[in-house]
């Protein structure tokens, strides 16, 4: 069955833990309901899973993948066309080095940014129910998508709950989180 | 930081989105006027690129003039930007917040600013592209192109290390401006900005994951960038170290003065570009005489160990005893102009600006910083000059070889070019996105406390 989601947003802090602490007692499972808010709060503010990322694995794959590409270009490409100069040999170590250790750290870097996009979950087309006080205003959302069947029920957990208003999303295929 | 004033959520969106809403008096004319000097100068380049580099003044011996000054100075500027990010990020320091995004936006700039004077020196700069390895398909396209590059070359190097650190510059503003990217979007009413502004948010929600993401993923980026910024000006110093045919610049000093040397310029420009935002955008509830005064103090610590440096490689230079080091170093203190060149480096590099950063009313003043930074980067800029050209004036015993240098009315338009293009594209950044970070800013008045000991109020800050 396909999908839909309802937002509700809330003013304080205390509110929304406890509509998370409802959802949970109403037998919504963890995957189900996410909170949204315009800045960072510490984690457990709401009493939310804590999200598991393994965003520093990341810049190591990089770091291989840019250190073999920069072994291919100086070894590869110089063997490819040896250009003897002065006597001196076709591979020298020490200036390679330089465009190992640049392109090591580029690519580090070029994956930990596709990591960090990756552990995002972005990028979302579908966003589900959203509203844009949450950003601008620091309204505090807690989002929950479930099948058809059970959309109202976590509407009135939130309405009781002391959501300022609810909002119906999108219908969801499948849930992306 | 002893100051605090609590803002909502509202007031900090609605502070730091206005200039991206709506544009100021003064944008239109700024702007205007930033692209005419650019325009100036980039029609001087038009005829550089018809009439060749005759129309500039170097030439046997001095090669390398005002663009390779130039080129070094904008990369020195490039570094302490994302340094001051990335140290700031990495030591979590509070006053942090309202600084980070600016210094990485001047780096951003700085970098397109350096290379474009690589495109002004070099003859041919529609062979640029000659720098990259290309796949053999192109090399049939262009049959003079049949070698691959020369690893062996620093001028290989240079281009790696600078396009390394523009790419990761890049990537590493975009990743931390995703939040405010979505705020904004969220914050405009409708038309094809909301969608270009929808489709650069990717999206984004700030569910935790994607908060615990954004703190973690600069901080991994400053590691990664951190050894990036530090090779990129040892290999630029490089460029001058590795010749061994100048004998002011075969120097093993070169690649920590010159890493010192661009934070000492760097970190003045960030300065000079805070108060410059101060004042353009009215941040004063954000950028506060403490954030000045905890910068200043870093400025005194950098710029001295910055004069060690330099101490160093006089002290280096002339302890062999050969004379084409000797008559270099004569050159640059007793010869006009030099010598005047000198004494204003020394006084705007350092003797002014630190003797006045010692003091706290002048650290905690902004107009006061904003002129000792910009005196700073005079200094800068002239000692870069000064290792360049004298350098290349081969004071050394064949004297049909000895040269002189003074920059063209070309080059000066183009090295002002630079000047207008970085203030311009800082101040189109802060037209299109928030140059001071709501999200951090408003993260960071969550965690501020007044807590009260005694009869005084004492601001605090608490920690995760």
């Amino acid at each position: 069955m396909a999908n839909k989601s309802v937002l509700g947003l809330f003013i304080d802090e205390n509110d929304a833990g406890d509509a998370l602490s409802a959802l949970r007692k109403a037998k919504y499972q963890d995957n189900e309901f996410e909170i949204m808010t315009g800045s960072p709060y510490p984690h457990g503010t709401f009493g939310e899973a804590h999200p598991k990322i393994k965003l520093h694995r990341f810049p190591i794959f990089g770091a291989v993948i840019g250190f073999s590409v920069a072994l291919i270009i100086t070894i590869g490409t110089q063997l490819a066309y040896p250009m003897v100069t002065g006597g001196k040999p076709i591979l020298s170590v020490p200036p390679m080095l330089v465009i190992f250790y640049e392109m090591t750290l580029l690519f580090a870097v070029i994956v930990t940014i596709l990591g960090a996009l990756f552990e995002s979950r972005l990028p979302k087309i579908f966003m589900g129910a959203y509203d844009e006080r949450i950003m601008t205003e620091g309204y505090i959302g807690v989002v929950v998508t479930v099948p058809k069947n059970r959309i109202s029920k976590a509407e009135d957990i939130l309405k009781k709950s002391g959501a300022e208003s609810t909002k119906r999303g999108w219908e969801e295929k499948k849930d992306r989180k | 930081m002893q100051e605090h004033q609590h803002l909502s959520d509202k007031e900090i969106t609605d502070d730091l989105v206005r200039p991206v809403i709506r544009s100021d008096k003064w944008f239109w004319s700024v702007v205007g006027l930033l692209g005419f000097i650019m325009l100036a100068g980039l029609s001087g380049y038009v005829y550089e690129l018809y009439s060749g580099l005759g129309v500039t003044n170097v030439s046997r011996p001095v090669y390398w003039g005002a663009y390779i000054t130039n080129f070094v100075f904008w990369i020195g500027i490039s570094h302490a930007g994302i340094m001051v990010s990335a140290i700031l990020r990495l030591t979590q320091a509070e006053w942090r917040r309202p600084i980070t995004r600016a210094a990485e936006v001047l780096t951003l700039f700085s970098l397109i600013a350096a290379l474009s004077n690589i495109l002004f020196h070099v003859g041919r700069p529609w062979r640029i592209y000659w720098i990259t390895p290309l796949p053999p398909i192109f090399i049939g396209f262009d049959f003079a192109r049949g070698i691959w590059p020369n690893v062996r070359s620093p001028f290989v190097w240079d281009p790696v290390a600078v396009g390394t650190y523009l790419l990761s510059t890049i990537l590493f503003i975009y990743t931390c401006l995703i939040p405010d990217i979505a705020l904004v979007r969220d914050k405009v009413k409708s038309g094809p900005s909301k969608i270009i502004y929808s489709i650069l948010a990717l999206g984004f929600r700030g569910t935790p994951r994607q908060w615990k993401v954004q703190a973690t993923a600069p901080i991994l980026l400053s590691a990664l960038v951190l050894p990036i910024f530090v090779s990129v000006h040892s290999i630029v110093s490089w460029d001058f170290a590795v010749s061994i045919a100048v004998e002011g610049w075969h120097s093993t000093i070169f690649a920590p003065y010159f890493i010192i040397g661009a934070i000492h310029s760097g970190v003045s420009g960030v300065v000079t570009l805070m108060a410059g935002l101060l004042w353009l955008y009215k941040l004063d509830k954000y950028i506060k005489p403490d954030h000045f005064d905890a910068i200043g103090r870093l400025l005194v610590i950098v710029a001295t160990i910055w004069f060690l440096a330099l101490f160093l490689e006089w002290v280096y230079a002339l302890y062999p005893l050969e004379d084409p080091e000797i008559a270099l170093r004569n050159m640059q203190v007793f010869q006009a102009p030099w010598s005047y060149l000198g004494l204003l480096f020394l006084m705007t590099g350092f003797i002014i600006p630190v003797g006045a950063w010692c003091f706290k009313s002048v650290r905690r003043s902004p107009m006061m910083m904003f002129f000792t930074t910009i005196l700073v980067n005079i200094g800068m800029w002239l000692e870069r000059f000064l290792i360049i050209v004298p350098g290349l004036s081969r004071r050394t015993e064949l004297s049909f070889n000895w040269g002189s240098y003074s920059p063209s009315l070309v080059e000066m338009g183009l090295v002002t070019f630079t000047f207008a293009f970085v203030i311009c594209g800082v101040i189109v950044f802060a037209r299109i996105f928030p140059l001071i970070p709501p999200f951090d800013i408003k993260e960071g008045m969550r965690f501020r406390q007044v807590i009260r000991v005694g009869k005084k109020n004492i601001s605090a800050v608490v920690r995760e």
